[in-house]
């Protein structure tokens, strides 16, 4: 599946200033697996050592929240949007 | 102000933190924010922004009090509105926790959900935007306003001073605004208090409220020199230390709480004297959240 990850300016020097990336998946895991093989050290930033959406991250397909969806099992369906966005704001 | 809930804005209890604090050099003690009214240190700077609005005539009771907020701000702004009769809008980044923006709306506020992908440095944005063409706003702009850090040199300072019988030797507290560390400064500091200030490690963080400012938009009111020592902490040692001030000191903290007491332990290892290290807002605001998950 082909998919369009948007992120934000606090993600956007890990994948070369970009604030989007396309990727191939049919999981979030293989979604973000596709990004880290072109722009080592993503991943770590966004899932732990045990491979969840680390707690500070949250991440959108479409409009659900993938916590919801299974976490980085959640599916992707071909041209989804997702969305990695901080869980909180800062000041 | 008199005769108001706005009366309890400050007179925060220091409390110790001896299970924290064992074994090392300095004793170690919590400025507890989460016990003002509107549950976080910000009903400081909200109610000296109000009040310095409407001593100038900005705030004339026809027209809206507006900021920018990841949400402590947007609470005691909306707080402090609601006593003094002013309406509130807020622009805060869209897909914050629940409780942040159920509260302010609790409270009489209209929020305006920003790009949640362009953060609190977005929310900025729109709220000048905004202040630009509406000219029935009144930006308070925390990020800028001098009474933003005036509220902690007349209040947050001398309290922990008092407080502390003048025993107090150095004061920890996490950048955001800058309004905390840059006011308890300007008041402690001449006291031959040392001044720790303490940012995120990198860019993408989760210690709401604070800026990892090598990446952010710089608060206009913001100068690195107030601080004596800089600090920086990661968000998952962080959520360590908030679950660790739960479980054995029974303070019940925003993540922030957690960094700003781990900064502080590390000062505490290697300096003799008494940290205060202020815990600006409490745990429940993220019980939505997977950091109690």
């Amino acid at each position: 599946m082909a998919v369009t990850v948007r992120l934000p300016g606090s993600l956007r020097d890990a994948v070369g200033g970009a604030n989007k990336v396309e990727a191939k998946g049919a999981t979030l895991e293989e979604v973000f697996g596709d990004i880290e093989r072109r722009h080592p050290g993503f991943r770590a930033l966004v899932l732990d050592d045990g491979g969840a959406i680390r707690t500070y991250v949250n991440v959108y397909i479409g409009d659900q929240d993938a916590r919801a969806s299974g976490g980085t099992k959640a599916p992707v369906s071909d041209g989804a949007e997702i969305m990695v966005i901080p869980a909180m704001a800062g000041g | 102000m008199r005769g108001t809930i706005l009366e309890h804005i400050g007179g925060t209890p220091l409390v110790p933190l001896p299970r924290i604090g064992a074994g090392l050099r300095a004793r170690l003690w919590a400025k507890l924010e989460a016990f003002n009214p509107g549950g976080s240190v910000k009903d400081r700077a909200a109610l000296w922004m109000v009040l310095a609005a409407e001593a100038d005539g900005r705030l004339d009771g026809a027209r809206t009090i507006l900021d920018a907020t990841s949400g402590n701000t947007g609470v005691a702004l909306a707080l402090v509105g609601a006593v003094r009769g002013h309406r509130v809008q807020l622009c805060m980044p869209d897909k914050v926790s629940e409780e942040r923006k159920r509260i302010a709306r609790a409270f009489g506020a209209t929020i305006v959900l920003t790009d949640p992908l362009e953060g609190t440095d977005g929310a900025i944005v729109e709220a000048r935007a905004r202040a630009a063409r509406d000219a029935n706003l009144v930006y308070v702009d925390q990020y800028s306003n001098d009474a933003n850090p005036l509220a902690h040199r007349e209040t947050t300072g001398p309290e922990i001073w008092e407080q502390s019988g003048g025993a107090v030797t150095h004061f920890v507290a996490g950048v955001g605004t800058s309004g905390t560390v840059v006011g308890v400064s300007a008041a402690l500091r001449r006291r031959g208090v040392r001044i720790v200030a303490v940012q995120p490690d990198q860019a993408l963080h989760g210690i709401e409220g604070w800026k990892h400012m090598a990446s952010a938009l710089r608060p206009a009111i913001w100068n690195e020199s107030v601080a004596d020592l800089h600090l920086t902490v990661g968000t998952d040692d962080a959520v360590a230390m908030t679950r660790r001030l739960a479980r054995e000191e029974g303070i019940f903290s925003g993540p922030s709480g957690g960094a700003a007491v781990l900064a502080a332990a590390r000062v505490a290892a290697d300096e003799a004297g008494n940290i205060v290290v202020l815990i600006a807002d409490g745990g429940e605001r993220y019980l939505s959240t997977p950091l109690w998950g």
